[in-house]
């Protein structure tokens, strides 16, 4: 039955082997172009609301110390805007990025966040590196565009300046041409960034299935018609509890094992009720080193 | 909601979690602790419980893995060990500790083992500036080709001698404007100092155009006012704050040219690997160069201005040119510990 085996490896999969130093692989995800493009979007727009912010509350002081000819005060807050505008830009990646949770604002509202390639520490120096890149990757290509539509009266440099924005868009695009969807600073400073998602513990499904459990007695034929793909997709449609969806798939599943509808049995029990039955056969097997893992793996 | 007592649980997939469950829920309660804010926040005991709680966690995620077919319980697994290793194996040194191995450690052993690409990047930014001299030199009709008039402000072979001699010695009209001129001298350096380096990345080309350009012009100008006698004030004019900021600008270039020539050759590497070593340590450089701006900055800004007397100006750029050559390459005692 090899043409129901999934391939070993597929090489769209988002996930990534990542051993810890115990030895298990915590198969990390890598976030996807989208969520990074969004996640980079939402903090530029951080950025800017607060430079905007900083700006007018340094001017308000500015012009406040301005009229009551205080030409010193004022200087000094012309030294706090040109230092603290530079220090927002350039920092403000940085700084997050070297936090706990090794995420900028964007990032953790997208659920992701920078780690080392190599499973070691995300050093300083690597978060130093990845934001420094950000010059050619957004800055360069912006350069461009500014500058094409300064020169588009003038054809030669018009052509010069569209070469370099395909070249510098090469950049900007580039985590679009890798499967690991590293950016240049990735790739300079040996990260990625991956998704860290914050699961809550789910209720145990068998716990619901516990009552009433007498009423549905499987055999064994019956318990074994599936396997884990199955037992997951069955998961998956109890939590969910959509009422077609439930109706559906127990219709199919009574059909598949001959079981016939007893009196008053609502399919949310019943399948309940199958769920564990169906997860007990098949766990019991994987002690035994059997792993099913679907209707046709007859093992 | 109560738990069903352990013994009553069916499957061993159930009683192995109702066994657990406490254990994570706790560590899933520190962890949040320990992101939200500041891990100064958890008790000596909590710190110490992290890591015992996280490999329980990890074994218990192998285990499930193996046995359990909750596929819902091995995602929660998998996210508590990735939250719980990130936070055991990140750094957890407090801010003050990096700024104190940076300075005392990672960047001057950065900048020496860059000591190569220093030397060419050196060669290059004065190999042009003697080339911008003597082209100059000898038709001061290449002045303008190596200058911008943005750059020049009106510093050009058509100045008479007087106003040359002035822009070296007058200061702005009042004293207060100091500050704004250094802030703003600096922020400017930086920015092209860190552009500088990310533009090591493509191949290095674009960091030696720059430092050719750079050396264009400086020699261009030496050469105009050497042709006016002031060769020597221009020299104290320039190196007083230039002995600290050449310096960084040959480190930046360095820098890029590191990451670009790794990436060129990345030798028994690959390419990936070559590039982020490469891009790690020049990333700690450049962190250093920015600093050194900084002091170039204030020096530009203040120093120069306040500071009229040519010999006093030399004096303080031998000074400072000898603080960062010891500080970089003077051999120090190795530092004890692991």
């Amino acid at each position: 039955m090899t043409a129901s085996g999934r391939p070993a490896a597929r090489p769209r999969s988002p996930v990534r082997e990542f051993v810890t130093p115990e030895g298990v692989d915590l198969r990390l995800r890598i976030g996807e172009a989208g969520e990074r493009a969004a996640a980079f979007v939402l903090d530029i727009v951080f950025l800017v609301l607060t430079l905007v912010a900083f700006t007018i509350a340094v001017a308000i002081a500015g012009f406040g110390f301005l009229f009551s000819r205080r030409q010193e005060l004022a200087e000094f807050t012309a030294v706090v805007w040109t230092l603290g505008s530079f220090l927002l830009t350039n920092a403000y990646f940085i700084v997050f990025e070297l936090s706990a949770r090794a995420a900028t604002p964007g990032k953790r509202i997208m659920g992701l966040r920078v780690a080392a390639r190599d499973g070691g520490r995300l050093t300083a120096e690597a978060v130093f590196a990845r934001n420094a890149m950000r010059e050619i990757e957004i800055l360069l290509p912006l350069r461009f565009i500014v500058a094409s539509a300064v020169a588009i009266v003038d054809p030669i440099s018009g052509w010069l300046v569209l070469l370099g924005l395909g070249w510098s868009f090469a950049f900007a695009l580039f985590p679009l041409f890798n499967a690991d969807r590293l950016r240049i600073g990735d790739l300079v400073a040996g990260t990625w960034v991956v998704k860290a998602p914050r699961e809550r513990l789910a209720a145990d499904l068998l716990g619901a299935a516990e009552a009433g459990q007498d009423r549905f007695a499987f055999s064994v034929e019956q318990a074994s018609a599936y396997g884990i793909k199955e037992l997951y997709v069955l998961e998956d449609v109890l939590r969910q509890r959509d009422a077609r969806s439930l109706t559906a798939v127990a219709d199919r599943i009574r059909a598949k094992i001959g079981w016939t509808r007893g009196e008053g049995e609502t399919d949310l029990a019943f399948l309940s009720a199958y769920y564990a039955a169906l997860r007990g056969r098949l766990e019991a097997r994987l002690l035994f080193g059997h792993r099913r893992r679907d209707k046709f793996d007859m093992g | 909601m109560t738990a069903p007592a352990v013994a009553d649980l069916r499957l061993k997939s159930q009683r192995f979690r109702a066994e657990r469950e406490a254990d994570w829920r706790r560590l899933e309660t520190l962890l949040r602790k320990a992101e939200g804010g500041s891990p100064a926040k958890l008790t000596e005991e909590e710190l110490l419980a992290i890591p015992v709680l996280y490999r329980a966690t990890l074994s218990a995620l192998s285990v499930a893995r193996a046995t359990a077919l909750d596929h819902r319980l091995i995602e929660y697994l998998e996210s508590l060990s990735s939250r719980a290793y990130f936070f055991v194996y990140g750094a957890r040194a407090s801010l003050r500790e990096r700024f104190a191995l940076f300075f005392a450690e990672t960047w001057p052993d950065a900048v020496k083992k860059l000591w190569r690409e220093s030397l060419v990047s050196f060669a290059v930014l004065f190999g042009a500036a003697a080339a911008g001299y003597l082209l100059v030199a000898r038709d001061s009709g290449w002045f303008d080709a190596f200058v911008g008039d943005g750059m020049a402000a009106g510093r050009d072979p058509t100045a008479t001698t007087k106003f040359l001699h002035d822009t070296l010695y007058a200061g702005p009209d009042h004293r207060g404007g100091l500050a704004i001129l250094a802030s703003t001298i600096f922020t400017n350096n930086a920015s092209v100092a860190i552009f500088a380096f990310a533009l090591g990345f493509a191949f290095c080309l674009p960091t030696l155009f720059l430092l050719i350009q750079n050396g264009l012009a400086l020699g261009a100008f030496f050469a105009l006012y050497a042709s006016r006698g002031l060769a020597f004030q221009l020299g104290g004019w320039l190196l007083i704050h230039g002995a600290t900021e050449l310096f960084a600008i040959v480190l930046g270039g360095a820098a890029g040219l590191k990451i670009g020539w790794s990436v060129i050759f990345p030798g028994e590497k690959t390419r990936l690997e070559a590039a982020s070593a490469a891009g790690r340590s020049a990333a700690a450089v450049l962190a250093g160069v920015v600093v050194m701006l900084v002091f170039a900055g204030l020096l530009e800004g203040f120093a120069r201005q306040l500071i009229t007397n040519d010999l006093v100006r030399y004096a303080i750029a031998a000074a400072t040119l000898t603080v960062w050559l010891g500080y970089f390459y003077l051999p120090r005692q190795p530092r004890r510990g692991p």
